[in-house]
């Protein structure tokens, strides 16, 4: 069975959510916090996946995710870039995406490029919603096609644009989630990189190209700031009342995802 | 030698900053004609830094490379009027905190911080740029607000302490003197209590020493010992209309002038119902009354715990740290139940003043208050900033306007908790360790409990600004982290928050029996200077205190490092003759028997009358129809609170089930909420509450003394049963809802209002029994008015709330699955009106609106009304109802309307034909009368006879069908509305 290593810090909170997500997935979890991991980073190169959760790391007084972020970037980079070259699918979700933009493991180097000894420098940031609030609510989705990430692939299959509709939303909580990338040249090399992974229907918090969720250059790197962790139950979706029984059968597509990932995550394994 | 730096962090040119444009919208709509706004955040960093190291703390910590640049020092302002908020020294500054801390990491150095915000306001002058934001952005009492920058040479530090034991001579004082002293040193002890302590130390021979006195005063407080609602009481009434009968009721002695006599108002109404439910097989609660929060059985490995708690008078004064510390301190009675629980939802209910009433324009607002929409907007702001950051679903709560909450508004925070039944049960033993966890102590929160006690007065601000705080939610979520991986471990035997009257009360409840030795220079301090005193009743947030075996000592430090989460051994539990001990650096300060402190207060016999109001019934001018609706639709007490539900994250644990807004478009106001504790268990548990204000509602906009009509008794039963109305609607089982008082009242000083409370009381009694809704826990708030004289005449003045109960509710849904939703689902199904329907507008929003608040108010019917539930629920768990709402504030039609306009925002919403016909009624009583005990049903049509023969005996009509129209019709009340237009109506007053 595959080990998901999910990493939480001080005000972390979305982790044991994450942690389900990972096993109902098929995976094996084991919960670390950020300090320990510090002291003993051995427990990344034996894991098969990495999770960041969500959450106000260190109270995110400052800003969304920072400290947690700086701690990665001076203490653990090179064990986090030893886990991401030899494949190991991550995932970080809302506070987590915020983390993994800070420590530049999103959107990570480019195509055909390796990971650099230091961390690389930030390049897209997620920062104030456009009308400086917190939103939590449902999001309709949309999920690129053409992307080259792991965890959202094939969750469209079977579905038609109605149903699409309806069944592709992600909840948001935040109030730093607005995508921003440092300058048109990143924006184009994601999007024409496959980066691109996730878009709001709704842009309501104001991201560049309704932007809600990234991937790096192999695919297996995920950020987003919904919640696919909190959509692993049909009866979590907003409006289940109203679905169909027709439709809330099978895994949701919160939990798609995870599996995903899992699936990608044996297939490293078969190969190590 | 440190040096102090700043460095300002602000965005990017060109890049948008969002919190300076929404400070610019603020500010134009203050009147002010600001041409731009800019801000930056500003760190004060002192200590021995250089300039590389400043550097890296810039770049690698306080700004985002992408979107931010950092100056070192201070940008020049180019004309704009400057202002700097920073917290007040000694305020908690939970940035400054985080920035020490990752300093700590990046440079490896410790450097003192403080953090604050640089606002740019051009074409405005300093003076109205000021002003404005004393108003709008800071709050005096817990920041300071500088023209221009805030350039300290130095950060305030803390100062020596030197131990001088002091001692209160009081044996010889006078009656006045006693009662001068009472006052004076904000203790809030009545002169019999005075005279109780008085009578001690004759005994004693000594005088008090000051922590002694402070001690008892924290112990005593209305506060924390609820004296009022446990006291004797002497009830009268004159012509109680033959509702209320208390003959025959235990601890309840008819005098022969007809008064009667009740020798513990708690325990002979409230608890009384409790223990006579369990005395009749109610099997289910685990916990009741005597811990931080009463627990009930989820199913056979857990219980499900909850607690509310008010905060109004620090509310009244700082809005968001009153909120906030409110919630926080809520969560903390959660945590400190039993041997801890894991707190899983939150709910919170706000009463304040109409926002349009007050202010520019309208009446002037009393000396020292803050105008109500900045309260309304603040409260929500710390509940948000302090749940969110728990990550603890928010998914309850209410909002209700009354011009007599202007003064002193109110602010309800609840919290449900989750906890294996065999943890339920904990307490300190002889010899273990009192243990401290989590924030440290200072000289905030000092008073908190006496002074939310008492009155307001105009002056509090500046009187009682020690008593209120800015709360650091990450502490408590560190602290929180340890305590379950301590309570895994087993590594303690008690637990209790440090709530009020700090670990003065904390320690003196845990070791009530078994006394208590305390070294108090042991506790962990924000800062040097504090007196033994002040350490002793600090209420400094994030606290808790744990008895923990010397043997487990370093488990639970090594779990708390890990967490990084401060530990601090303050003493002992179990001295010799139960005394409770105080010493400091070795020397003894205090030294009291437990006895005095937890049995020594007296009980006087308090009077409470009341007198029937006379009906003062005026003619209806009655609008059409759908101008009615929509005005009611546009009440603020009726309008949607989406502005307040969408910041608060809901869904946070992933499991909430039926959330506060429902529908396809996320617009339906939910009757309750429903969460899954237990992921994947089916097993769930809905929180919902009922709020009934007595005393009707001035239409005016100044500040009427006048009470309206209505009776207190039935007031609170028809708060009852709205608590059970809306858990049913979603799915709750009746016969497993536990239910929680909070009792908010002025004054009861005055016989009068006691005499309300009584039969509010007494209702409880009633309801309970008849609901057979066990009360597990609650909190009472009972000196809720603001005294105050008129600035424009010189007359005193006193605004009282109007007597205010909250009714909270928890209750079990057998399968989450079943679960039920308000919004309306397809064309063709009927829609059924079930219970009966009668004239009495009295009280009701109509009434309020278009006259005749004297009516009668309608009675629950304490057989008809669980019976009605009871058969609701059963045709849920049946799977018979597509959508279920109650009808409360507003009546069937809002209702009806609501759980259409829960169909917009995604596409064309369904619309309604009603049928009904108001028969002996006039139309708009049958749509707008808030009689008690109804719900409406939406039923497929091939369930409808299913559903009227559950019905059964229970009063039910058949109202209408739901249809694809997108419109409202009821011809027999010449109504035909858009459901675009209701909703836009009910959306739009409160988007703010």
């Amino acid at each position: 069975m595959p080990k998901a290593l999910v990493i939480r810090a001080p005000g972390t909170n979305c982790d044991m959510e994450m942690c389900r997500a990972f096993e109902l997935a098929g995976a094996a979890v084991e919960l670390v916090h950020l300090e320990a991991l510090c002291a003993q980073p051995a427990a990344i190169a034996t894991s098969d996946l990495i999770g960041f959760p969500g959450g106000f790391s260190y109270g995110d007084d400052i800003a969304s995710g920072r400290i947690f972020a700086m701690k990665i970037r001076e203490r653990l980079y090179p064990h986090l870039r030893d886990a991401a070259a030899r494949g190991c699918p991550m995932i970080g979700a809302c506070n987590g995406f915020q983390v993994l933009v800070q420590t530049g493991l999103l959107p990570g180097p480019a195509v055909g490029e390796s990971w650099p000894e230091q961390p690389p420098s930030q390049r897209v940031a997620l920062t104030d919603n456009q009308d400086a609030r917190f939103h939590d609510r449902w999001v309709g989705m949309a999920y690129e096609a053409s992307s080259s990430c792991i965890w959202t692939k094939g969750l469209d299959d079977g579905l038609d644009e109605a149903m699409r509709a309806v069944v592709h939303q992600l909840p948001v909580a935040h109030g730093e989630g607005r995508f921003v990338a440092a300058n048109a040249a990143v924006l184009r090399a994601l999007e024409q990189g496959g980066q691109v992974a996730a878009r709001y229907t709704d842009n309501y918090n104001g991201s560049q190209g309704a932007i809600a969720g990234i991937c790096d250059a192999s695919g297996r790197i995920f950020g987003l700031m919904p919640h696919p962790e909190r959509y692993l139950d049909w009866n979590r979706h907003p409006a289940w009342t109203r679905l169909p029984e027709s439709v809330r059968k099978g895994e949701t597509p919160g939990l798609r995802m995870f599996r995903n990932a899992v699936e990608a995550a044996c297939e490293v394994g078969a190969g190590r | 030698m440190s040096t102090l730096h700043r460095i300002e962090v602000r965005t990017r040119q060109g890049a948008s900053d969002p919190r300076a444009e929404a400070v610019h919208r603020r500010a134009k709509a203050a009147g002010l004609s600001v041409a731009s706004v800019s801000s930056a955040k500003v760190y004060l960093l002192e200590g021995g830094l250089g300039a590389e190291a400043l550097g890296k703390a810039a770049s690698g910590l306080l700004a985002d490379p992408v979107v931010e640049v950092a100056t070192l020092g201070q940008a020049p302002a180019s004309g704009a009027a400057v202002i700097e908020v920073h917290p007040l020294p000694g305020v908690m500054d939970p940035a400054a905190q985080s920035v020490r801390e990752g300093l700590k990491t990046l440079l490896g150095v410790d450097v003192a911080v403080s953090t604050g915000v640089r606002y740019d306001l051009s074409g405005v002058g300093v003076d109205d740029a000021h002003a404005f934001a004393s108003r709008e952005l800071a709050n005096g009492v817990v920041h300071q607000i500088t023209k221009g920058a805030w350039t300290p040479s130095h950060l305030p530090k803390g100062h020596d302490y030197e131990l001088k034991v002091g001692q209160v001579p009081l044996r010889d004082l006078t009656d006045e003197q006693l009662t001068k002293l009472s006052r004076e040193a904000h203790l809030f002890l009545s002169l019999e209590e005075m005279k109780t302590i008085q009578a001690e130390y004759r005994r004693l021979g000594r005088e008090p020493r000051d922590i002694e006195l402070e001690t008892l005063a924290q112990t005593w407080s209305e506060h924390c010992v609820h004296k009022t609602l446990k006291s004797r009481v002497r009830y009268r009434e004159q012509g109680g209309q033959g509702v209320m009968n208390l003959a025959g009721r235990a601890g309840h002695a008819t005098e022969p002038d007809g008064s009667v006599v009740i020798d513990n108002l708690l325990k002979r109404t409230v608890a009384a119902a409790t223990f006579d439910l369990i005395a009749q097989g109610v099997d289910w609660t685990l916990s009741v009354f005597k811990d931080n929060s009463g627990v009930i059985a989820l199913d056979d490995t857990w219980g499900v715990c909850i607690k509310v708690e008010t905060h109004n008078h620090p509310s009244a004064l700082e809005p968001y740290g009153g909120s906030a510390t409110g919630i926080g301190g809520c969560i903390r009675d959660i945590i400190g139940t039993g041997l801890g629980a894991k707190p899983i939802a939150s709910t919170d209910v706000f009463c304040v003043g109409f926002p349009n009433a007050w202010g520019e324009g309208a009446a002037a607002l009393p000396p020292g208050t803050l105008h109500p929409r900045r309260i309304l907007t603040d409260v929500v702001s710390g509940v948000r900033d302090y749940g969110n950051r728990m990550g603890i679903p928010t998914v309850n709560g209410a909002v209700h306007f009354n011009d007599r909450f202007v003064g002193n508004p109110l602010v309800f925070c609840g919290c449900i908790g989750l906890i294996p039944r065999t943890h339920v049960k904990g307490g300190a033993k002889a010899g273990d360790r009192i243990i401290a966890l989590g924030g440290r102590t200072g000289r905030d929160g000092i008073h908190g409990a006496t002074f939310s006690s008492a009155e307001l007065e105009s002056t509090a601000a500046s009187e009682f600004s020690h008593a209120v705080q800015i709360g650091n939610a990450i502490e408590e979520k560190r602290t929180l982290d340890a305590i379950l991986r301590a309570r895994a471990a087993g590594l303690y035997h008690g637990i209790t928050d440090c709530g009020a009257g700090g670990f003065s009360s904390a320690v003196g409840e845990m070791g009530a029996e078994l006394g208590a030795q305390v070294e108090l220079e042991r506790a962990p301090l924000k800062y040097a200077g504090l007196s033994y005193t002040e350490i002793w009743i600090s209420e400094a947030q994030e606290r808790m205190v744990l008895a923990v075996a010397p043997d487990k000592v370093p488990a639970m430090a090594k779990i708390c490092e890990e967490e990084g989460v401060e530990l601090a051994d303050l003493g002992v539990f179990g001295t010799p003759g139960a005394e409770l001990i105080l010493r400091y650096k070795g020397v003894e300060v205090g030294r009291m028997p437990m006895r005095l402190l937890h049995e020594g207060i007296p009980q006087p016999l308090r009077e409470a009358t009341w007198s029937a109001p006379k009906a003062q019934t005026a003619p209806v001018t009655a609008p059409a129809t759908g101008e009615a609706l929509r005005s009611l639709l546009s009440h603020p007490n009726i309008a949607s609170k989406h502005w307040i539900v969408r910041q608060y994250d809901h869904e946070v644990q992933g499991n909430t089930v039926v959330k506060p807004l429902c529908g396809p478009g996320g617009r339906g106001p939910s009757d309750a909420a429903v969460i899954e504790p237990v992921a994947g268990s089916g097993r769930g548990v809905a929180l919902g509450c009922g709020l009934q204000i007595h005393g009707g509602v001035p239409s005016t906009n100044h500040v009427s003394q006048r009470t309206y009509g209505g009776d207190p008794y039935l007031t609170t039963l028809a708060g009852i049963d709205e608590c059970v109305r809306n858990l049913v609607c979603t799915g709750a089982d009746p016969t497993r809802i536990a239910i929680l008082d909070n009792f908010c009242w002025p004054s009861c000083e005055k016989p009068e209002n006691l005499g309300t409370l009584v039969r509010a009381a007494e209702a409880c009694y009633d309801g309970a029994m008849a609901y057979r809704t066990p009360f597990v826990s609650g909190k009472d708030s009972l000196n809720n008015q603001l005294r105050y004289q008129d600035p424009a005449t010189g007359e005193k003045r006193v605004i009282e709330i109007p007597p205010t109960l909250l009714i909270t509710g928890m209750g079990i849904v057998q399968d989450v699955n079943k679960a039920v939703t308000m919004d309306a689902k397809s064309p063709g199904n009927a829609l059924l009106l079930v219970g009966r329907t009668t004239g009495d507008i009295g009280g009701s929003h109509f009434a309020q609106l278009f006259g005749d608040n004297g009516a009668p108010f309608p009675r629950t019917d304490l057989k008809v009304g669980p019976a009605t539930a009871k058969a609701v629920a059963s045709c849920i768990a049946q799977g018979l109802v597509k959508a279920a709402h109650d009808c409360s504030d507003g009546g069937m039609l809002v209702a009806v309307a609501e759980m259409l306009i829960a169909t917009t925002g995604a596409g064309k919403p369904l619309g309604a034909a009603l049928s009904i016909d108001p028969g002996s009624l006039k139309a708009w009583e049958l749509a707008f009368a808030e009689t008690p005990s109804r719900y409406v049903l939406e039923v497929a049509a091939c369930d409808v006879a299913k559903v009227r023969t559950l019905l059964g005996d229970v009063p039910h009509a058949m109202l209408g069908t739901v249809d694809a129209t997108g419109e409202l019709t009821w011809p027999q009340a010449s109504l035909r509305a858009s459901v675009d237009d209701l909703a836009k109506a009910w959306l739009t007053p409160l988007a703010w």
